[in-house]
């Protein structure tokens, strides 16, 4: 039994399921016809597969894996365990959907939009969280979030998957997660 | 110092890439896994991620090589770096300025990565040896000692190919004596635990106690590639002849060139490498060389992502963070 | 009687391996010369003692191959710095190869490197001279001038002779005159470009191999002359034990011929070479672990009846270089004593032979009435500590030189005092 446990497999599920109505009206309000799905590793990713079957989307899903556009290289260094970001669409003036797991200090999804504009140029991304945690250091903010949930500096949240999903939340120092900054 | 010692960082990671000698399977398995990761980069639009931005790499290269360093200055970019290229010609150092002085004069500058080639044996290792703390070096190939990152992307073609290397039988052909490729190929293929590893070529251009490098020897082609899964191509010099160490190309490519026929001998899903340029008619003939078992094209694009992947992994050692 | 100049080294004991001396006794010396050996001749009064209890006394060490670079090569070491040197390492008489610029092929120039060692007063430095004119190996030098000029003996330094007819005449001529003749055995053709030992080693380093063949070739054809000419031969730094055997083989023939073999031969491998150490590129090169136990062997059982330093002393940049871009060559001389007693330590041989064969064994090679502490003979006598324990570093090294792969390296033994010609030269 796990005494950290946050949120549950059933709860995410029904998050998500939350999540795709607000997306599905936002996308109405837009009129935006086709867009495109991107989630980012490896939690972004889990939850975009069933987004994108959720919203029935026509375009195949992109994943991203950001580890060459972080900002703290010079200080962690080269992880070998990258998967290579993959975009099976053109960028060029497509409404993208971004999807993450954990929106906290802001610099994935700063170095992920860096990623895609070196695809080409979006015309739009929509950004969509399942958890929006304290601790913003850049000017980000997600358009569709599942969860708030306030937390102090020592406390993270994270997101183990695929099967099944589960949010767990640890106290403690920054630990070697491996993509320990989001 | 060994070769483990002067090459990685205290907690394991790789500092600089000078010899396959005293790296571990796990840590060229970690190179060719992030090369993969590099693979995709040159396929996009933007062949560039912002990784190595604001770091200086500068190509010292003491012997001339237009191929080797086109392909390190091509990672480099890849990776945002800036590139410095430093052609030193015999006639620069016969002016009396001694390497080290070369060395100091460009840290001077602000370099963080040195990628040297040179004509003598131990050379990267004697820049290693002196570079400041924060400076990592690539050996781009030193006299007959080293050619590690030939040796990687070769690695690189045959798990692309072939899979895994347990299993595998794989044939090296040429002049050996002479070669730091096939040098830090053996090593690199052992250590990632290649089932056989084969030299073939006559007596002259097999090093004293050959052997020992943990090969079996082969004087006879066809004997020598039979039941391969990999042959591995040398290029010959053509000084070679002039050293009294061959006759002739003609009787070189009589006895030792890869032809249709021969290649029968290997099994019939073997592939056929070379590090390039090929000397056809000598090595190997047209129809081999442009051949469907033939994979040379594929080695000269995966040299720029081991490149990359090499480059990224030593600068990214220096930052000192965990792993 | 008062001698002047009179000293008295008191309760050493005294190793003189060449008149049969190991025991705990007194030595006397009047005038720069031994006056005598266990009490005091009548009415002799020291006017000063030595207190050498705990100490060995043997005689000042006998170099045959020590580099002093000069004339020529100053800006690496002078004969002013490789004599303190000597005489920090207990070593008396050194003798020099004519690889200086001007080569020693002149009277003159053996007069020269003599006298200037001379008047410097730390240590005894015998020239070779120059076996062809220029160390050119085509034309003979004015042998006996330069035996008259004072030159020991005559070599071609690391010269080998290519051309066998030049190599014979030479040591005929030489035999004329009785002139002992240092050939470094090496096939220049063979040796090619090779800057390492030609084994597994050089082989996973990539660094071009010196063959054994390159030196049993050219040991097989000097015995052949010897064999013909019936001259004495001597050849300086064995490193392969075939050469060992062949060596073996023409003694049993009683053949004239007799071997040195550098010190460093003795206890370092081709193994060392690992991580391109540019103070291992020494030539001829470090070999096998089998090779130097058998030159081991040699020089236990005197078939090799001397050991030197080889010392070659360079400057830093020599040095600080991609290996085969480095000039090969050990400073070596402070060294020579401690690594021989390591042998001794290692129980390679026992201590007074390893003292033989830094004293007089040397000496006989060339005639040299030095390496004894025979009553008459100048007194040129080391003094060491057998039990001292120290650390060599290069940084505390009086040569010039400082390229030494012993760095770091522990030793049991160190010289307490020199005295070259009754004077102490060096006193720890």
């Amino acid at each position: 039994m796990n005494n950290n446990s946050y949120l549950k497999n059933a709860a995410i599920e029904g998050l998500l399921t939350e999540m795709a109505q607000d997306i599905r009206s936002r996308l109405d309000t837009a009129q935006i016809s086709d867009p495109a799905m991107i989630g980012i590793h490896t939690g972004g990713a889990w939850l975009a597969e069933r987004l994108h079957q959720g919203l029935a989307i026509g375009s195949p899903l992109g994943t991203l894996d950001i580890s060459f556009y972080r900002d703290d290289f010079t200080r962690i260094g080269m992880n070998p365990e990258v998967k290579p970001s993959h975009i099976p669409f053109p960028v060029e003036d497509r409404h993208i959907i971004l999807v993450d797991d954990v929106l906290h200090t802001g610099r994935t999804i700063r170095a992920a939009m860096n990623e895609i504009f070196d695809y080409g140029r979006p015309a739009s991304i929509m950004l969509v969280s399942l958890v929006e945690r304290s601790g913003r250091e850049l000017p980000i903010q997600a358009d569709v979030v599942g969860i708030h949930t306030p937390l102090d500096a020592d406390q993270h949240i994270t997101l183990s998957g695929p099967e099944p999903l589960a949010l767990t939340i640890n106290q403690g120092g920054r630990n070697a997660r491996k993509d320990c900054t989001t | 110092m060994t070769p483990s010692d002067i090459q990685l960082q205290a907690d394991g990671r790789l500092r600089h890439f000078l010899t396959i000698d005293g790296l571990d399977r796990r840590l060229l398995t970690d190179i060719l896994d992030t090369a993969e990761s590099f693979t995709g980069v040159s396929e996009r639009t933007i062949k560039k991620v912002p990784l190595l931005r604001g770091k200086v790499i500068c190509n010292l290269f003491f012997e001339n090589s237009t191929r080797t360093r086109t392909t390190f200055e091509v990672a480099a970019k890849r990776l945002s770096a800036d590139v410095l290229n430093l052609n030193i010609s015999t006639s620069a150092t016969t002016k009396g300025e001694t390497l080290l002085d070369t060395l100091r004069n460009l840290e001077a500058m602000h370099v963080d990565m040195f990628v040297v080639r040179h004509a003598d044996s131990g050379a990267a290792h004697f820049i290693a040896r002196h570079a400041a703390p924060h400076v990592s070096v690539i050996n781009a190939g030193d006299g007959r000692h080293a050619h590690p990152t030939q040796a990687m992307l070769d690695m690189f073609t045959i798990r692309r190919n072939k899979g895994d290397f347990t299993g595998l039988r794989v044939a090296i052909v040429g002049d050996i004596l002479h070669s730091r490729v096939a040098r830090s190929q053996i090593l690199a293929l052992n250590t990632l635990g290649t089932s056989e590893v084969r030299v073939i070529a006559p007596r002259t251009l097999l090093p004293a106690d050959c052997r020992s490098l943990g090969v079996h020897v082969f004087h006879d082609l066809e004997q020598g590639i039979r039941d391969v899964d990999v042959i591995i191509m040398l290029r010959l010099q053509k000084e070679r002849m002039r050293g009294a160490l061959l006759p002739s190309e003609h009787e070189y490519f009589q006895l030792y060139g890869l032809t249709e026929t021969r290649l029968r001998q290997a099994r019939d899903d073997a592939i056929v490498m070379h590090p390039g340029p090929i000397n056809r008619g000598v090595e190997m003939d047209s129809q081999v060389a442009d051949g469907p078992r033939s994979v040379i094209l594929q080695q000269v694009s995966f040299g720029i992502a081991i490149r990359m992947a090499v480059m990224s992994m030593a600068l990214g050692s220096q930052a000192g963070g965990q792993a | 009687m008062n001698h002047p100049d009179s000293l008295s080294i008191l309760n050493g004991r005294v190793i003189d391996p060449a008149n049969g001396i190991d025991q705990v006794t007194d030595l006397h010396l009047a005038q720069g010369r031994i006056l005598a050996l266990g009490p005091a001749p009548a009415g002799f009064v020291p006017g000063r003692t030595i207190d050498a209890s705990g100490l060995v006394v043997c005689p000042g060490l006998v170099d045959l191959s020590a580099r002093t670079r000069e004339p020529g090569q100053e800006y690496k070491a002078t004969l002013h710095s490789e004599t303190l040197a000597a005489a920090r390492g207990g070593i008396t008489t050194l003798c020099c190869p004519p690889d200086t610029d001007p080569v020693i092929d002149t009277p003159a120039m053996v007069t020269l490197v003599r006298k200037r060692a001379q008047r410097l007063g730390n240590a005894r430095v015998l020239p070779i001279g120059a076996l062809t004119r220029g160390l050119a190996g085509e034309q003979l030098s004015e042998m006996a001038s330069l035996q008259a000029a004072g030159a020991v003996a005559l070599s071609n330094a690391e010269r080998p002779l290519a051309n066998t007819l030049v190599a014979r005449r030479a040591l005929e001529y030489a035999a004329t005159f009785g002139i002992r003749v240092l050939l470094r055995p090496e096939d220049r053709h063979l040796r090619d470009d090779g800057c390492a030992h030609e084994g597994p080693v050089a082989t996973r380093l990539g660094l071009p191999g010196i063959p054994e063949a390159a030196e049993t070739v050219a040991v097989a054809r000097d015995l052949a002359l010897a064999e013909q000419t019936g001259c004495h031969i001597h050849f300086r730094g064995l490193s392969t034990a075939t050469a060992v055997r062949k060596l073996v083989h023409a003694q049993s023939q009683r053949l004239p011929v007799t071997a040195d073999v550098a010190i460093h031969q003795l206890h370092l491998t081709e193994m060392d070479l690992e991580g391109f150490d540019s103070n291992c590129h020494v030539n001829p090169p470090l070999r096998s672990l089998t090779d130097r136990d058998t030159l081991r062997d040699g020089v236990a059982e005197s078939i090799i009846s001397a050991i030197c330093s080889d010392h070659q002393p360079h400057d830093p940049d020599a040095k600080e270089a991609p290996f085969p871009a480095t000039a090969p060559g050990i400073s070596g001389l402070e060294s020579l004593l401690p690594l021989t007693l390591k042998l001794v330590d290692e129980g390679v041989l026992g201590l007074v032979d390893a003292i033989a064969r830094l004293t007089c064994g040397p000496a006989d090679i060339l005639g040299l009435p030095h390496g004894r502490l025979s009553p008459g003979t100048e007194a040129d006598i080391c003094l060491f500590d057998p039990d001292s324990h120290w650390i060599l570093r290069r940084e505390d090294l009086t040569s010039a030189g400082h390229n030494t792969p012993f760095h770091g390296w522990e030793f049991r033994g160190r010289v307490t005092h020199t005295l070259f010609e009754g004077r102490i030269v060096y006193q720890a």
